[in-house]
C-alpha cells in the first residue's frame, strides 16, 4: 500500500536531522497558522499563489531562494564545525550523515538557492526593462516556478522522511546505483531535480521568448540593457543544458527503478557516461548562474558611475562567446579519468580561452568606473568586493583548466576553494547586488543601507577567512569531503575556515535585521518617485512598486541607456500633456501552477517510495488540471483607460515635485 | 497582451507558417515533401540491404540520406526557410544544431578516448575471470 | 514634465551615419506562441541528442547478448516509417484545413493522422513485446537499455502527441478555430513534424546501422 514507505523512514535515532527537522515543520505550521488566523489566505491565494505577474513570480522566487539559503547554510556551518574539530576523532557528526550533509549543501545551494535567486531578479527586471507588460507566457511562468518549489519541497522531505543522497551533488555512479546507495535519498536527488529542471526548463524558454519577440518600440537588440542580453545568453544555455540534465537524470533513474544497464559495471554499462553526460549539462549550468550575475554587476556599475556602459558591444559580445564556448569545455572536470593528451590538451585551451571574454568584462566595468563620478552604496560595493574575489577565483580556475596542474589539485579542497571563490564572489555577489539595487523596485522602499554594508563587509571578510585557508589545505594535499582526518598540518587552516564561517553568518544576521528594520521603517526609506538611484534602463521609468501594467504607455526607445536619454530630454524640455490612456489587457490569475505543482509533489513522493497508485493518481491529476487550463474561455481581463490613468497620475505627481524641488534647490 | 500585439508584423514569421500561397500550392508542398521523404527513405533501406555498393561506404551513405531527409522535412514540412522573416527561427535552429554536434560529436569522441586509454570496467571484470 | 517621458526620444549615443531599422514593438501572439514552442522543439530534441550519443557510445556492449543486427526486423520498420510520414503528410493536411477553418476537412486529417500514429505505436509495442519475449529485454545489456530507451522515448513522444491530438480534435468540435486553438494546433503541427525528424534519425542510426553493422 505505502511501498518503501514506513514508520522506520522518520530517523527517531538520529537527533540533528529530527530536531532540525522538528524546528523547521513547528515554524512552517507556525507560519501557517499564522496566515489561516489571520485571514491573510484570500489575500495570500489572489495576489500571490495564483499570481501570473512576472514581478509576483520574481520575488516569490527570490523568496524561496533566500530560504533555502539559509538550509545551505546551516548544512555548510556544521560541516565547517564537523572540519574543525574532527582531528583524530569521529566529530559530531556520523559518517552517513556527514555525507548527506554535503550532498544536499551543494544541490541546495545550486539547484534551490542560485538558480532561482538569478531567475527570480531576472523575472522581475526583464520585462520592466524591455518595456512591456509581461513576459510571453504568463501561465507557465508561474508553473515553473512552482515545480522548483516543489523540488525544493521534496529535497526538504528528505529531512524527516527518509534521507538524502549521500553520493555529492552530482551522485557518480556506480556509488549511486542501486548496488551500492540502495536507499531512497538517491531517489530523493534524482525526483526533486528532475521536477524542479522541468520548471527550470520552462522559465528558460519563457525569458529567451520574451527577450527576442516581446520588446517596446525601437529596443533593438543592439539598445537593450546589458541585464536583457545575459538573460537571454543565459537562458539560451538553460534550453541547451537542462535536456541534458534531464536525459541523463531519466537514464540513472531507468538503472535503478527498471534494472537497466546505463551506467552499471555489469552487462556493459559505462560509468563514464554519466560523467561525460553530467558535466555536458554541468559546466553550461556554471554561465547559467554567472552571466546574468554580468548583467547585474554592469547595470549596477554603470547606474552608480553615473556613465554609459563601457564598450557595450564588446560586452555583448563577450556574453555570447561565453554563451558559446562554454558548451566545449566540459571534460575539463574530468581531466584525471582517463582521457589522453590531446582530448585534455584540447579542453584545457578551451577552458582558457573561455577567460578572455571574462576578462574583457572585467576590464569594461573598471572603464566604466574610471573617470566616473562613484557612489559607494550597497549594489555598488557588492560589485567592488566582486570584481576583486572573481578574479581571484578566475585565476585558480585558469591554474586548474591546465591539465598537468589538475593531477594535482583534482578533487582537493584547492578546488572547493576555487568554486566557492567564483560561485560565492560572482553568483551570490551578484545575487545580492541585485537585490539590494532593485528591491525598491519591487516594494517601493530601500533597504536600509548601513546594515547592508556591515552585511557586505561580513560577507566578503567572512568569505576570505572562510575559503583562503582551504586553497592551502588544498595544496597541503587534504581532499574533498573527508569526514575527518589525522594530518596536524591541515588543523589550523580547517580551524580558521570555521571562524570565517561564523562571520558569514554574522552577515546573514546583518541581512535579516537589515530586511527587518527596512520594513518596520519602510515610510522613511519610501522611494516615490520609481527612480531611487538615478537609474538609466527602463524599470526605473515606471512608479515602485510598478502597477500591475508596469507602463501605462509602452515606451518608445530611440538608444541605449532609454531612461537616461528620456531624462536629459525632459530637462531640457518639459512637457505637460498627458499621454492619451488606453485599457489595458491582462492575463488573468490562474491556479494552474499551484495545483500543477501539488500534484507533481504526490507524484514524485510516490515515485521516491515506490507507492505505485499514487503515481498514476498524481500523473491524472496533472494531465486533468492540463486540460482543464486549456479549456477555459478567457484568460485575459480588462483594465479601463480611466484606472490606468488614475494610477499614472500618481506618479507622475511625484515626478514632478521631485524635479522641482531639484530645481528650487539649484 | 492583446493591445501589444496588435500591431501587424510583416517582418516575422511564426516557426510553420508558410509565407505565401493558396491552398493549392500549399497541397503541392506537402505532396512534394512527401514524395521526396518516401524517396530518401526507399534510398537508404535499398542501401542498408543491397551488395552492390562498395561496402565502407554504406554506412556513410546512410547518415548522408538520413541529414539530407531531415532537412527535406525542415523545408517542407516545417518550413523553415532563409528568408528574413524566419531569421529568428533559423538562428534557433542553428543554435540547436551546435549544440547537438557538440554534445554528440563531443561524446562520441571522449568516450573512445577513454575507452582507449582505460578499459570500462565490464570488459576488465571480463579478462579478471 | 515626466508625462512626456514616454513619448520623447533620447537617440544621442546611437551611432550616427548608422541607420538603424527600429523594432516595431512585441511580436503577435500567434508568433510568440509559436517561437515559444519551437525553442521548447530544440530542447527536445538536444534531450534526444543525449540518447543518441549515449546509443552510439554503448551501440557494441551486448554483453554476450543479441546484438542489433540478429533482432530488428526492418520491414516491420520500414511500414513504421511509413505510417509515420504519411502522418506528418495528413497532419500537414490538417493545418491548411485549420487555416482555411474547414471543420470537416480537419478532423478528417486530424483522425487519419491519429490512425497512422496509432499503427506506428503498435508495431512498435508489438516489436518491444516480440524482443522482451526472446529475452533481450532492456534488462539484458547496456545496448538494449540503449536501445529500449532511446526508441520508447521517441515511442512516449508519440503517444503524447496522439493524446495532444485527440484533445485538439475535442476543443475544435467544442470551441471552432478561435485564435487560442489555432495556435495550440500550429504548435501540435511543429510537435509532430519534429517528431518525424527524430524518427529519421531513430531508423537510420538505430536500425540500419545496427542491422548493416
Amino acid at each position: 500500500m505505502f511501498g518503501k514507505l514506513s514508520w522506520a523512514a522518520v530517523p527517531i535515532d538520529q537527533p540533528i536531522p529530527l530536531i532540525a527537522g522538528a524546528v523547521v515543520l513547528v515554524a512552517i505550521l507556525a507560519v501557517v497558522i499564522w496566515v489561516v488566523v489571520a485571514g491573510h489566505l484570500p489575500y495570500l491565494w489572489r495576489e500571490w499563489i495564483t499570481s501570473v505577474d512576472h514581478k509576483r513570480i520574481g520575488v516569490m522566487y527570490v523568496l524561496l531562494a533566500s530560504v533555502m539559503l539559509l538550509r545551505g547554510f546551516s548544512d555548510a556551518i556544521m560541516m565547517r564545525a564537523q572540519q574543525a574539530v574532527a582531528f583524530h576523532s569521529q566529530g559530531f557528526l556520523p559518517p552517513e550523515h556527514y555525507n548527506q550533509i554535503f550532498s544536499a549543501h551543494g544541490t541546495i545551494m545550486i539547484f534551490f538557492v542560485a538558480m532561482p535567486f538569478v531567475i527570480g531578479l531576472m523575472n522581475l527586471v526583464v520585462p520592466l526593462q524591455l518595456g512591456v507588460r509581461d513576459v510571453a507566457f504568463p501561465t507557465l511562468n508561474s508553473v515553473g516556478f512552482w515545480l522548483t518549489a516543489t523540488g525544493a519541497l521534496l529535497v526538504n522531505i528528505s529531512l524527516v522522511v527518509g534521507e538524502f543522497a549521500r553520493t555529492g551533488w552530482l551522485p557518480y555512479p556506480p556509488l549511486s546505483e542501486l548496488t551500492y546507495s540502495p536507499g531512497v535519498g538517491v531517489d530523493y536527488y534524482l525526483w526533486s531535480l528532475e521536477i524542479s529542471g522541468v520548471g527550470t526548463l520552462v522559465a528558460g524558454i519563457n525569458l529567451v521568448t520574451t527577450v527576442l519577440k516581446i520588446r517596446t518600440r525601437g529596443m533593438n537588440y543592439l539598445r537593450m540593457p546589458m541585464f536583457c542580453w545575459t538573460t537571454l545568453a543565459s537562458n539560451l544555455l538553460i534550453i541547451a543544458a537542462f535536456p541534458i540534465l534531464t536525459a541523463t537524470l531519466a537514464m540513472l533513474i531507468l538503472d535503478r527503478y527498471l534494472g537497466f544497464h546505463f551506467f552499471t559495471n555489469e552487462a556493459g554499462g559505462n560509468v563514464m557516461m554519466f560523467m561525460n553526460l553530467i558535466w555536458a549539462w554541468g559546466h553550461p549550468e556554471v554561465y547559467i548562474l554567472v552571466l546574468p550575475a554580468f548583467g547585474i554587476f554592469s547595470e549596477v556599475v554603470s547606474t552608480f558611475s553615473g556613465k554609459p556602459l563601457f564598450g557595450y558591444r564588446s560586452m555583448v559580445l563577450a556574453t555570447m562567446a561565453i554563451c558559446i564556448i562554454s558548451f566545449m569545455v566540459w571534460l575539463h572536470h574530468f581531466f584525471t579519468m582517463g582521457a589522453g593528451p590531446n582530448v585534455n590538451a584540447i579542453f584545457g585551451i578551451a577552458s582558457m580561452i573561455i577567460a578572455v571574454p571574462t576578462g574583457v568584462k572585467i576590464y569594461n566595468w573598471l572603464f566604466t568606473m574610471y573617470g566616473g563620478r562613484i557612489r559607494f552604496a550597497t549594489p555598488m560595493m557588492w560589485s567592488i568586493g566582486f570584481m576583486v574575489t572573481f578574479i581571484i577565483g578566475g585565476l585558480t580556475g585558469v591554474l586548474v583548466a591546465v591539465p598537468p596542474a589538475d593531477f594535482l589539485l583534482h578533487n582537493s579542497l584547492f578546488l572547493v576553494a576555487h568554486f566557492h571563490n567564483v560561485i560565492i564572489g560572482g553568483v551570490l555577489f551578484g545575487a545580492f547586488a541585485g537585490y539590494t539595487y532593485w528591491f525598491p523596485k519591487a516594494f517601493g522602499f530601500r533597504l536600509h543601507e548601513g546594515l547592508g554594508k556591515a552585511a557586505f563587509w561580513c560577507w566578503l571578510i567572512g568569505f576570505y577567512v572562510a575559503f583562503m585557508p582551504l586553497y592551502a589545505a588544498g595544496f597541503l594535499g587534504m581532499t574533498r569531503r573527508m569526514q575527518h582526518y589525522d594530518v596536524p598540518e591541515w588543523r589550523p587552516w580547517l580551524m580558521i575556515a570555521g571562524a570565517g564561517a561564523v562571520i558569514i553568518l554574522a552577515g546573514i544576521i546583518f541581512q535579516i535585521a537589515q530586511l527587518v528594520y527596512s520594513i518596520r521603517h519602510r515610510e522613511e526609506l519610501r522611494d516615490r518617485t520609481g527612480d531611487p538611484w538615478d537609474g538609466r534602463s527602463l524599470e526605473w521609468a515606471t512608479a515602485s512598486p510598478p502597477p500591475v501594467f508596469n507602463f501605462a504607455v509602452l515606451p518608445h526607445v530611440a538608444g541605449e541607456d532609454a531612461y537616461w536619454a528620456m531624462k536629459a530630454k525632459a530637462k531640457e524640455q518639459p512637457r505637460h500633456e498627458e499621454p492619451d490612456y488606453k485599457p489595458i489587457e491582462l492575463p488573468r490569475n490562474s491556479p494552474t501552477g499551484f495545483v500543477c505543482a501539488f500534484f507533481a509533489t504526490i507524484m514524485g513522493f510516490a515515485l521516491i517510495w515506490h507507492i505505485w497508485w499514487m503515481v498514476i493518481a498524481g500523473f491524472i491529476g496533472a494531465f486533468a488540471t492540463f486540460v482543464a487550463f486549456a479549456w477555459r474561455d478567457h484568460d485575459e481581463y480588462e483594465i479601463p483607460a480611466d484606472e490606468v490613468a488614475r494610477v499614472d497620475r500618481v506618479n507622475l505627481a511625484e515626478r514632478r515635485n521631485l524635479v522641482t524641488a531639484a530645481e528650487s534647490v539649484r | 497582451m492583446s493591445d501589444q500585439s496588435s500591431e501587424l508584423h510583416q517582418v516575422d514569421l511564426a516557426p510553420g507558417e508558410e509565407s505565401e500561397g493558396g491552398i493549392g500550392i500549399r497541397v503541392v508542398g506537402y505532396v512534394a515533401g512527401l514524395g521526396l521523404a518516401l524517396l530518401l527513405t526507399a534510398t537508404s533501406f535499398f542501401v542498408a540491404g543491397t551488395d552492390l555498393v562498395w561496402q565502407p561506404s554504406i554506412p556513410v551513405a546512410i547518415v548522408v540520406l538520413a541529414i539530407a531527409q531531415m532537412g527535406v522535412h525542415v523545408v517542407f514540412f516545417l518550413h523553415i526557410t532563409t528568408g528574413p522573416d524566419n531569421t529568428n527561427n533559423v538562428m534557433a535552429l542553428f543554435f540547436g544544431i551546435l549544440v547537438i554536434v557538440l554534445v554528440i560529436g563531443g561524446s562520441l569522441w571522449i568516450m573512445e578516448n577513454l575507452n582507449h586509454n582505460m578499459m570500462p570496467m565490464n570488459q576488465i571484470m571480463q579478462m579478471q575471470q | 514634465m515626466m508625462t512626456t517621458l514616454t513619448m520623447t526620444q533620447g537617440g544621442e549615443r546611437d551611432h550616427p551615419g548608422l541607420k538603424v531599422a527600429e523594432h516595431d514593438g512585441p511580436a503577435p501572439k500567434r508568433i510568440v506562441t509559436a517561437y515559444g514552442f519551437w525553442i521548447f522543439l530544440l530542447s527536445d530534441m538536444v534531450m534526444f541528442s543525449c540518447f543518441f550519443a549515449t546509443f552510439a557510445v554503448l551501440s557494441k556492449q551486448t554483453a554476450g547478448g543479441p546484438s542489433g543486427a540478429e533482432l530488428f526486423d526492418l520491414k516491420s520498420v520500414a511500414i513504421e516509417t511509413v505510417c509515420l510520414l504519411l502522418s506528418s503528410f495528413t497532419c500537414g493536411m490538417a493545418s491548411i484545413a485549420a487555416d482555411v477553418r474547414n471543420r470537416f476537412w480537419f478532423q478528417l486529417a486530424m483522425a487519419v493522422t491519429c490512425l497512422l500514429g496509432v499503427a506506428f505505436l503498435f508495431i512498435e509495442v508489438r516489436e518491444f513485446a516480440n524482443l522482451v519475449a526472446r529475452d533481450a529485454g532492456p534488462t539484458r545489456s547496456a545496448f538494449l537499455s540503449a536501445f529500449f530507451t532511446l526508441v520508447g522515448c521517441h515511442g512516449l513522444h508519440v503517444s503524447a502527441g496522439i493524446l495532444w491530438l485527440l484533445t485538439m480534435m475535442a476543443q475544435v468540435v467544442a470551441k471552432g478555430f478561435r485564435a487560442d486553438i489555432q495556435r495550440r494546433i500550429i504548435c501540435f503541427a511543429l510537435f509532430w513534424h519534429a517528431l518525424d525528424i527524430i524518427w529519421v534519425a531513430v531508423f537510420s542510426v538505430v536500425y540500419l546501422l545496427g542491422s548493416a553493422a
